[in-house]
């Protein structure tokens, strides 16, 4: 018992009532002069006040975890709003509600500019900001660098400015995204683009595979093109599915099966495996891309596919 | 011709047959690929073979499944109780990189302990506990097929009315248990368990650094992905009385590990860095007084997240190894060199470097 409450008093840190108490443990036959008295009831009832508090008062979460409830409900989600996420002016870059901001404006990035040779990732958060906004929601100011895939960390940073608006509704809205990257209208369609659409674009072309990467994170060079793909349309789910509560990144391809082109777009079907870091959960989706040079990614189709962790116990 | 070949024959035969002869197997272990658990299991057996005046192993509990965990003591042996530091890795099934950090870095303190006088004087005042996978069940159930790899938690089976598989280990430690960041809800992949130690491999860590609270100076705790290195506590209300002490030594191993190729591992608290959680070991270790105690998150930063390439093993091991070495090495020279100037001189040292070096971003 002592020692669990020398544990908890460590635990609620504060140093003169710790110190006092332990005191109070370790020589119970001092005699105690009226000042330490006084503070020894004060601590006392400061303790058992803050083993009160200690008890978990409210339900962290008990709905359906994300896999299986799907579409994020940021009502239901995460149980604490931390300090930092109503502070109106300057953010750490470093913590994580400005790189969740930075993340949501990398999805944006990518779905209007990513392509079979060109995948964006956050490099750093330079500085950020957020405020309340008067309809309801949070806007984040953001300064930021990027690199692209996949040349990575070799290859240039861009440097960008965003304006992430997530908006706090009922139900669940896209957050809103402007963006500014310099360079960015220089950048044109690569010749590997180029080369990729052509040997793909051909009538007799059926490409398939499962699981890229594969457990051991390799991956064929032949379908890295098809994996980045896969990705800049996750982003498009990614993106509306984005709250200050989630923070999303691709997991895994689990299929890709190659459809027959339309209208001069190469046509890919993807079940794709989405990593939400808050939560932890894995949650799959089927969608249904499009991808030309000319035209870059879009997502024709998309499906959430509830994967409910496996059930074992047979009915009673 | 001929003859060259023959004698090229005879002085393989000669080589292969001294090594045999001495006992020492040198089947080459292969560090930058994922392995099984049988296998690692098996290494485990081969390092305590190959250095038994250094390498012991003990058995500190079992899984769910009723494996034994098992863990590799390394140092040189005393009569009288050592000083310890504490590692385990893979917690977690899905984060593969981080057993295999593991198996490197006691290759690395195994392989340079004769050689370094640092890793010397560290064998000989420190003891190191070391467990390569301590959710082994997961690990296990982890490799079983292309649906099974992304699993996080333990294999215990669900209580009650619940009818998922597994609790969150991280969140099953008696430290603010079930207060933020975990969901009751069995099926989620941050359950904290129908109870605190609940989970028999928690209750095994648990029982182990209790007994041992006395000796450990460093907890430390090997995770993937994100490329951070979290200091106590996960409850955002609550700070650890050594904070700028931790992040100091966090910020340097983060300079450490940037110096090896490049990567920027963020220092901090979770609720700053990463987000709010409740239960897990690292929380639990400082809670009991270990006064060094970090959860690192290796590679990467959401490209290939749990599925790390196999190419990106060694490097990721090199760089995490000289932040671990940083961070023990720091905490040895303050409690067995006495001399605290030393100590302070060193860390203002990288400390001003890195200002210096960040400086220059802008």
């Amino acid at each position: 018992m002592q020692s669990v409450i020398r544990t908890h008093l460590e635990s609620v840190s504060s140093h003169s009532c710790y110190a006092t108490e332990l005191s109070f443990i370790n020589s119970s036959t001092r005699r105690r002069s009226p000042p330490e008295w006084i503070m020894k009831t004060f601590c006392s009832v400061w303790l058992l006040l803050s083993l009160v508090e200690l008890r978990p008062a409210l339900p962290v979460s008990q709905e359906t975890p994300l896999a299986c409830r799907g579409p994020a409900d940021p009502a239901l989600q995460q149980p604490e709003t931390p300090e930092e996420m109503d502070t109106t002016g300057d953010l750490e870059p470093t913590h994580y509600p400005a790189r969740r901001a930075a993340t949501v404006a990398l999805h944006y990035l990518n779905t209007r500019h990513g392509s079979p040779y060109r995948v964006f990732g956050l490099q750093q958060v330079h500085k950020a900001s957020a405020e309340d906004v008067a309809a309801g929601g949070r806007k984040y100011s953001l300064d930021f660098s990027v690199t692209t895939s996949p040349s990575g960390s070799a290859g240039p940073a861009l440097r960008c400015s965003a304006e992430v608006l997530f908006p706090r509704t009922e139900q669940h809205t896209p957050p809103d995204v402007q963006l500014n990257c310099e360079a960015l209208q220089q950048l044109n369609s690569t010749a590997e683009d180029e080369a990729f659409y052509q040997k793909y674009i051909t009538p007799d072309s059926a490409v398939s595979a499962q699981y890229l990467p594969d457990s051991y994170g390799n991956m064929s060079e032949d379908m890295q093109p098809f994996w980045r793909l896969a990705r800049v349309a996750a982003s498009f789910i990614m993106l509306r599915e984005s709250s200050e509560n989630t923070e999303f990144n691709m997991a895994q391809v689990a299929s890709i099966t190659q459809q027959e082109s339309s209208e001069k777009q190469l046509m890919l079907d993807y079940v794709v495996l989405l990593h939400d870091l808050p939560s932890q959960e894995i949650i799959q989706w089927k969608l249904l891309a499009s991808w030309s040079p000319d035209s870059g990614v879009r997502v024709l189709q998309m499906e959430w596919q509830p994967r409910c962790p496996h059930a074992t116990k047979p009915p009673n | 011709m001929k003859g060259s070949v023959m004698s090229l024959l005879v002085a393989l035969a000669l080589v292969a047959q001294d090594r045999l002869a001495g006992g020492q197997e040198h089947r080459s272990y292969d560090y930058t690929k994922y392995h099984t658990m049988d296998e690692i299991s098996a290494w485990m057996n081969q390092m305590e073979r190959e250095n038994p005046d250094v390498v012991s192993s003990m058995i500190y509990g079992q899984t769910y499944e009723n494996r034994n965990l098992t863990l590799l003591k390394i140092g040189f042996t005393r009569s009288t109780p050592k000083k310890a530091v504490w590692m385990d890795c893979g917690i977690h099934a899905r984060e593969w990189i981080s057993p295999a950090f593991c198996q490197h870095f006691v290759k690395e303190i195994l392989g340079s302990y004769q050689t370094d006088p640092k890793v010397s004087m560290l064998f000989k005042n420190l003891d190191f506990y070391v467990t390569p996978v301590l959710n082994m069940d997961g690990y296990i159930y982890s490799w079983k097929d292309n649906t099974t790899r992304l699993w996080r938690k333990s294999r215990s089976p669900g209580t009650g009315n619940c009818t998922c598989i597994g609790t969150d280990l991280n969140r099953n430690f008696y430290a603010n248990w079930g207060t933020v960041g975990i969901s009751r809800n069995c099926c989620s992949a941050v359950y904290n368990g129908p109870t605190p130690l609940s989970e028999p491999e928690a209750k095994a860590v648990n029982d182990f650094l209790g007994a041992h609270q006395n000796q450990l100076l460093c907890y430390l705790t090997i995770h993937s992905y994100g490329q951070q290195i979290l200091i106590p506590y996960g409850h955002p209300n609550i700070s650890a009385p050594n904070y700028n002490d931790l992040m100091e030594v966090g910020l340097a191993a983060a300079n450490a590990i940037k110096a090896v190729h490049g990567k920027s591992y963020k220092v901090g608290t979770p609720p700053n860095v990463l987000y709010a959680l409740s239960g897990s070991s690292s929380d639990f270790a400082r809670l009991i007084g270990i006064p060094y105690t970090f959860t690192v998150e290796l590679r990467d930063e959401g490209h290939y997240s749990f599925l790390l390439p196999e190419d990106q093993i060694q490097p990721t091991c090199e760089e995490a190894y000289q932040g671990a070495m940083s961070i023990i090495n720091y905490i040895h020279d303050k409690n067995f060199r006495g001399s605290a100037s030393t100590v302070t001189a060193t860390l203002w040292t990288t400390l001003v470097a890195s200002w210096i070096s960040s400086a220059n971003v802008f």
